[in-house]
């Protein structure tokens, strides 16, 4: 007899092992294991990677990043214990349908800033709060906001970098000659979501 | 690659996400876990073994062999959970009138009876080579046994099994 020979005697149906993936997202959870939980939604710009510690939504990632390399850099950077256990982002799927409806212009959940560092993350915190729904801003702008009128190509990067886009409005920030600029979903998503908020 | 992630290249070993782990081998430790501690008590069984890979993995060298570190958490789980249910007063038979959960699967009670027959050691062999695929090597350090003499548990447990479940031929011609 050869090596796993008696695997067709123990037949394992995949509703049960969703099952018992549940309860280990449970257990995950209340043991405080559950370093990062994620999960997938659609969207108007395509689909959306949402991934949250225990502080609060950590990335936001487009479907051009590919979810493989961003699951990959999240366990690299903060914690291979991750699961795609979708109840701690409930709260954050629940709000981007209603944005994308339009009928939400902000985000009312708690934000780990873990991957920003220093000047970028000065500057989406800014971003965050002085960059209102409907309206844009220009990178000159918000260097000026941010304390450093000269960094302009600084913001530049930190917008590009920007680990959770759409609910930290990057996408309002645009060239001063009034072109889109570049956009870490591409600029349509910038354009459409643009549009979106003009609309709403 | 975005500037702002690590990049992470071919030739660097990267930990995957945990999901991973799950993904690949949730089914294969199912497996084992029934084999060796009954279908009745091998959710449990699961559920410890992944909670306690879980809480281990960040410090598992990122070269090892995941199996057989899973295989072998779920060896001390069982352990444990055999303990237990000896200390119960009255232990509870795995009988068709459990609840339908513990069904979802359909599993041959002769099969659960044979297996559940057979002597821990054997048990655990036969699951680890047969349902895992370990090789004896790696059996030998789980059962801190030589490799011979898990070798043997297995060859003997088998033996048996062709006695006291002969169907077990039918499923090895038909894979």
């Amino acid at each position: 007899m050869t090596a796993h020979s008696l695997t067709p005697l123990y037949p394992v149906d995949p509703d049960h092992l969703r099952r018992l993936h549940a309860r280990l997202e449970k257990d995950a959870q209340d043991s405080d294991l559950l370093d990062i939980a994620y999960r997938t939604v659609d969207s108007a710009v395509g689909p959306l990677l949402l991934a949250a510690t225990p502080r609060g939504l950590v990335r936001v990632a487009f479907a051009s990043e590919g979810s493989d390399n961003v699951l990959l850099a999240l366990s690299e950077r903060i914690s291979p214990r991750m699961l795609e256990a979708p109840t701690r982002l409930d709260p954050i799927a629940r709000q981007l349908d209603e944005y994308f409806a339009g009928r939400r212009q902000r985000f009312d959940v708690a934000v780990d800033w873990t991957l920003s560092h220093g000047f970028r993350r000065t500057v989406l915190e800014h971003l965050n709060t002085d960059v209102a729904y409907g309206t844009t801003a220009s990178y000159a702008t918000l260097a000026r906001l941010s304390g450093s009128p000269k960094a302009v190509r600084a913001v530049g990067t930190a917008c590009a970098t920007n680990p959770t886009p759409i609910v930290v409005p990057c996408h309002r920030v645009i060239r001063s000659d009034g072109a889109v600029g570049s956009y870490r979903g591409g600029p349509a998503a910038k354009r459409a979501l643009l549009a979106l908020e003009r609309a709403g | 690659m975005p500037v702002g992630d690590a990049t992470v290249t071919v030739d660097q070993v990267v930990k995957p996400p945990f999901e991973t782990v799950v993904a690949q081998h949730g089914a294969t430790v199912l497996r084992v876990v029934r084999a060796v501690v009954g279908h009745s008590d091998a959710d449990d069984a699961w559920s410890e073994t992944f909670l306690a890979a879980m809480k281990a993995y960040p410090r598992l060298p990122a070269n090892a062999n995941v199996e057989a570190w899973l295989v072998t958490i779920a060896h001390r789980k069982a352990i444990d959970i055999t303990r237990a249910a000896a200390r119960r007063a009255f232990p509870v038979a795995d009988t068709p009138d459990s609840p339908a959960s513990d069904r979802a699967d359909s599993h041959d009670l002769d099969l659960d009876t044979a297996v559940g027959a057979l002597p821990p050691k054997q048990r655990q062999a036969v699951a680890y080579h047969y349902l895992a695929g370990l090789p004896y090597a790696e059996i030998a350090i789980i059962l801190d046994s030589s490799v011979s003499a898990a070798r043997r548990a297995a060859a003997d447990g088998i033996a048996t099994l062709r006695r006291t479940y002969p169907q077990i031929d039918t499923a090895r011609s038909n894979t």
